[in-house]
This record gives C-alpha cells, structure tokens and sequence, in this order.
C-alpha cells in the first residue's frame, strides 16, 4: 500500500516536473540557507576557538594596573600566588621594547620580553637550537637570553649563534637559544613577534623588571593543574590580590581564557539559531507553496479522488497519497537544498579561508525541517482531499 | 434465487436553501442474485440518485436499505468504502479510467486499495484483461485505446475485487453503435455466467436487452412489463 502511493506519488511529480520544481524551489532554498548559514558560522568560530584554545585554557592571566599605594606585584606576592591549591605555577610578565646589538649590527626597536621557566614549561614554541631557560637562570645575576629566528637571522649572517654574546640595552647577555616562533599556532606568539619590527629577545624576567626600572611586576600568568577547578583557583586567586592590593577597588583585572571561550561557544550556537530562525522564514514561506500546490492539485484531481473512493478507497488511504505527495515534494527539495547548502558552504569557507567542517546538526535540522513541513503543510490538502464525498466529486466536470 | 438486495421506502431529499426538494419518493426495489436489471429513467428523474444509493456512494434520508445482509443507511465513510470495495464494481459512461496509468494497472487499483499482493494483483488483472478481449493491450494507456477498449478495460476493473453487483451507468453513452453492442454482448455473458448487473439508462431499448427493467419516473419506481 505504501509502496503504491509512493509510486502514484511520484507518477504525479513526474508528470508536472516544471510545477513541482518550482514548488519544492522554496523548501530548496530554505534549507540550504539553514544548512549554509549553521556551517559557515560554525566553521567559523570553530576555527577561531581553536586559536584561542591554542592559547591555554588552562591558565589566567592576571593584569595589576595597581594603585598609588602600589604599583603591581611583589615577589611574595607572586609565592603566596604559587602556594595556592590547584596552582601548577605563575609565570610573571615583563615587555620593553629596547635595543640589541652586536659586531656592528644595532636592532634598536626590538621587544625585550622577561620571562620566568614556567613559561617556558607551558610555551609551545619550538626551539630551533638550545635550550629554554631554566629555573637556574632566574637568580637576578645570570646574563642569558633565547632569540627569535628573526633576530638570529639579523645578527648571526652564516653564524651559529649558540654561546654568542649581544648586547641588550647595554649589558651583555650569552644566546642559549633560538625559538622558532612561526612554528606556533600561539596566536599570542604571532602578535609578539609582529608586534616589534625586529624581533624578540627572552631574558630571565627579574633581569627585565630590572631593565625596565619598575619595582612590581604587572602582568602575571597563574597556570592550573587541574581546569575543572578552576572556578575555584580563581576565587582563591582574587582573594589573595584583594588583599595584596589592601582591598582597593580595579587594582587589577583577570583574563580568563576558559570563560571567554564558553562565552564565544554560547556566542557562537545563539548566532547559529538565530540565522537558522531567520532562514527557516524561507521554509514556511515554501511550505505555503507546497500547501498551495497540494490544494491546486486535489481540485484538479477531484474526479480521480471520487473515482478512487468509488473502487473502495477509504478516506485514510485517500489522506495518506496525498500526505506522502506533499512529503515527497518537501523531501527532495530538502535533499537538494542539504547539497546546495553545503556546496555553498565548501565555497564560502574557501572564501574566508577557514577550515569546511560538515555540520551533521545541521544536516539534521535540514531533513527534519522538511519532513516537518511537508507533513504540517500537506495536512489540510491532504484532509480535504480524503473529506470530499465521491458523488460530489464523480459529479464535477 | 437469493436476495442480495433489498429497499424499503427509500427516500433522499436535498436541501435547496430554503426548499426541500424531494428526488426518491419511497422507493421499494428486491434484487436477486443473478439478476440483470435495467433502471430506465429520463434525466431528472432521480435514477443517478437511486444509482448512488445503490453503489453506497451516498446513504438514504430514511428507509432501510440491505445489501448483502448489511443495513446500509447508518455507516460511515470508512464502512461505505469498505462495502463498495467488496459488494459493487462500478462501470461509468465516460469510463473514468486513470490516464496515466496503463490498462493492467487500471484493473489492478481496487485492489491496491484491499492489500492484495502485487503478484496475485497482476495476474488477476491480466486473467480479466483476456476475459474481456484485451490481453494485447495490458501496458497500453487509455488513450491509445479505443473507446470501446477503454469500457471493457473499465468492466475489468469493475470485476477485479468479484462484486456481488455490477453496477453500470450509461455504460453504451460515450459509444457508437456497434462498440456499444460489443459491451452490451460482454454484459449479457457475464450475467449468463451468474453475475448480477445492475443498469442505469434512459435508453428504451438498451433497457429492454435486460432480463427485467424498472421504471423511474419523478421519483417513484415502477415495475415494467417487457
């Protein structure tokens, strides 16, 4: 019986091809903007919360603007930080921009960064030649430094520079390594090695807080050993500032990179639905279509409606052909419009250059979106096809 | 003989706005199985309400009407369906034959409706496509046939589910003469071989090749001496 009204079904669509194109154009139209939009976005921001996942979530940083009574923070403020529970350890943060020279050469516009070992222990960056620094180094006294291929490139021309001597704004440092900054996906690595014309030199990070003639230290990176606690280390963590601080209102901010990211998701998936309502306006407005099609077509068909229920169709069967009519006009039109929507999808994320993930939600949300409508929209046609009496309907002419 | 049939005090009115308008006036009719029966009625006179009624295409205002054991009159429409599919094969004038769909499966829709399986479908269909003269034209569509073809592939279908009436309005009306006598000869066997038919015609004379014939005239039914 199925089998039959599908078959009937498709005899129908058949033989109207132009109206039942046109028909299904709507649902076509309506699923692949559904299916483009969720995919696009989604591809989208996927590639961007790996960027900023590539960041860490697994850490915050810290950032002491301080008040006249203090101006950051204090090296026991920084051991009372490390003694917290869930603290793997605190990578304090010192950025100058200053000068490196050598044999001649002069960069005067380099990014001078201090740095402790934990940041090493969590950087992702790979070295080239060397070592990172180690905890050893950061006794105030030890003139070592690591560089970027860049300022390797511009100081040592056919040189290795391992246990060379440069200058860094005036004090002599011994090169113990090379970082090979374009190797990251660190998004934060990028933005300082661009951010100064030259390059970046790493120096021990009390050697910088010296240079840079501060007495506290202003950014400070607090990492996580386990992050589903981290509501709680953070907490923590803003109790020992306020009271480092005595208390005083905006002394200092935290970036919390864990929370940005559910914020972005969230972000992401209302963007996602929010497109995905609009574009299902589409797909009512082709369910009217359907609905209009289907009603054309059962006054056209009033004497084979009369004629079936005269060979002893019930109205149930007679509900059901058109039923599976209007469903077979949603369905390939939804099927259509899913490989529409993802062949603009592949386009438009070549176009962004992103990565194309197929959203198999989406997908999902397409097909039962036109199941959906051909059921709802064929319903009334369907019910007044299976409600009319076959005299009336054998009668008409 | 048995009875198959049997009306008592029919009566069918329709609402016209205000006025009622009355088209079967008491109708007594008693058909036995085997019969060949012609209705015969000028247009107007109530014979295609009468023919509906019969065909349980439409239900009576009051009377009892019994076909094959079953009061009719308070059924619904899933029932009714359900009663035509088994009691009665339809023949129309203008045949009514699904035009894109071929002769075998034209005879073969009825019993899609009554779930048969396709196999027994189609070799039943082919069975009464031979019976009425058209095994060659099995995969023709209606309008590659003739209109006397057309008819016997419609009496095919009528005959598919074995109705215990056939029941046939103005079968010869969309026909010239001489196909119309071929149809009628199909009648006349078939009633020879025991199926009951029922006729609806304003034609005296193709009346009067039936075994029995009533007349209708304003709504009252009277029987007619041949």
């Amino acid at each position: 019986m199925l089998k039959e009204n599908l078959i009937m079904a498709w005899d129908n669509i058949r033989n109207s091809k132009m109206r039942s194109f046109l028909t299904s154009l709507g649902i076509v139209i309506g699923v692949a903007a559904v299916i483009a939009l969720i995919t696009i976005v989604q591809s989208a921001t996927g590639e961007m919360m790996s960027q900023f996942e590539s960041l860490g979530t697994d850490k915050i940083t810290v950032t002491a603007t301080g008040n006249p009574l203090k101006s950051g923070l204090n090296s026991s403020d920084l051991k009372t930080l490390e003694a917290l529970d869930n603290v793997a350890g605190v990578a304090p943060s010192v950025s100058i921009t200053g000068s490196a020279g050598r044999q001649g050469i002069l960069l005067d516009e380099v990014s001078i960064m201090g740095k402790n070992e934990k940041f090493f222990e969590a950087d992702t960056t790979e070295m080239m030649q060397g070592r990172k620094l180690a905890a050893s180094d950061m006794d105030g006294n030890t003139y070592v430094c690591v560089i970027d291929q860049d300022i390797a490139k511009s100081m040592f021309i056919n040189e290795n520079p391992l246990e060379q001597r440069i200058m860094v704004n005036g004090q002599s440092y011994a090169v113990v390594g090379v970082r090979d900054t374009e190797s990251t996906s660190d998004l934060m690595a990028g933005m300082n090695s661009s951010s100064s014309a030259d390059g970046t030199i790493i120096i021990p990070y009390k050697n910088a807080l010296a240079l840079s003639g501060a007495s506290n230290y202003s950014t400070v990176d607090v990492y996580f050993e386990n992050t589903d606690l981290s509501d709680q280390t953070i907490a923590d963590v803003e109790g020992v500032l306020d009271a480092a601080f005595n208390y005083k209102d905006n002394s200092y901010s935290i970036m919390n990179l864990g929370s940005l990211l559910d914020m972005m998701n969230t972000m992401s998936t209302l963007l996602s639905a929010l497109l995905a309502g609009i574009a299902s306006i589409a797909l009512v407005v082709g369910g009217i279509g359907i609905m209009n099609m289907m009603l054309v077509s059962v006054t056209e068909r009033t004497k084979e409606i009369g004629l079936r229920k005269a060979l002893g169709a019930d109205p149930l069967q007679i509900q059901v052909l058109f039923i599976i009519e209007a469903l077979a006009l949603s369905l390939a039109g939804g099927i259509i419009g899913i490989v529409l929507g993802l062949g603009i999808s592949v386009v438009a994320t070549m176009l962004i250059g992103t990565a194309f993930a197929i959203s198999w939600g989406a997908i999902g949300l397409g097909a039962g979106f036109s199941i959906a409508v051909g059921l709802i929209f064929g319903w009334t046609p369907a019910k007044k096809a299976s409600s009319l009496k076959p005299i009336d309907a054998l009668r008409t002419d | 003989m048995s009875e198959i049939l049997s009306m008592k005090q029919i009566i069918k009115e329709y609402q016209m706005g205000d006025e009622t308008s009355t088209v079967l006036k008491g109708i007594n009719l008693n058909v036995n199985a085997g019969e060949f029966l012609a209705i015969l009625g000028p247009s107007g006179s109530g014979k295609s309400t009468l023919m509906n009624i019969i065909g349980c295409l439409d239900t009576p205002t009051s009377g009892e009407y019994i076909l094959s054991g079953r009061e009719i009159a308070n059924q619904d429409e899933k029932a009714l369906a359900h009663i035509r599919r088994k009691e009665i094969g339809f023949i129309f004038q203008s045949f009514y034959l699904l035009s894109r769909q071929t002769a075998l499966k034209n005879v073969e829709l009825p019993l899609v409706y009554s779930g048969s399986d396709k196999k027994i479908r189609r070799e039943m269909a082919e069975d009464l496509l031979k019976k009425v003269g058209l095994e060659e034209k099995t995969n023709h569509l209606p309008r590659q046939l003739s209109g006397g073809q057309q008819q016997r592939v419609a009496i095919a279908r009528a005959l598919i589910n074995n109705p215990t009436i056939l029941l046939a309005d103005e079968p010869t009306g969309a026909l010239d003469q001489k196909t119309g006598h071929q149809v009628m000869e199909l009648f006349h066997q078939l009633n020879s071989e025991g199926r009951t038919i029922i006729m609806i015609t304003h034609d005296v004379n193709l009346a009067k090749q039936a075994k029995r014939v009533v007349q209708i005239l304003d709504g009252n039914l009277m029987e007619e001496v041949v």
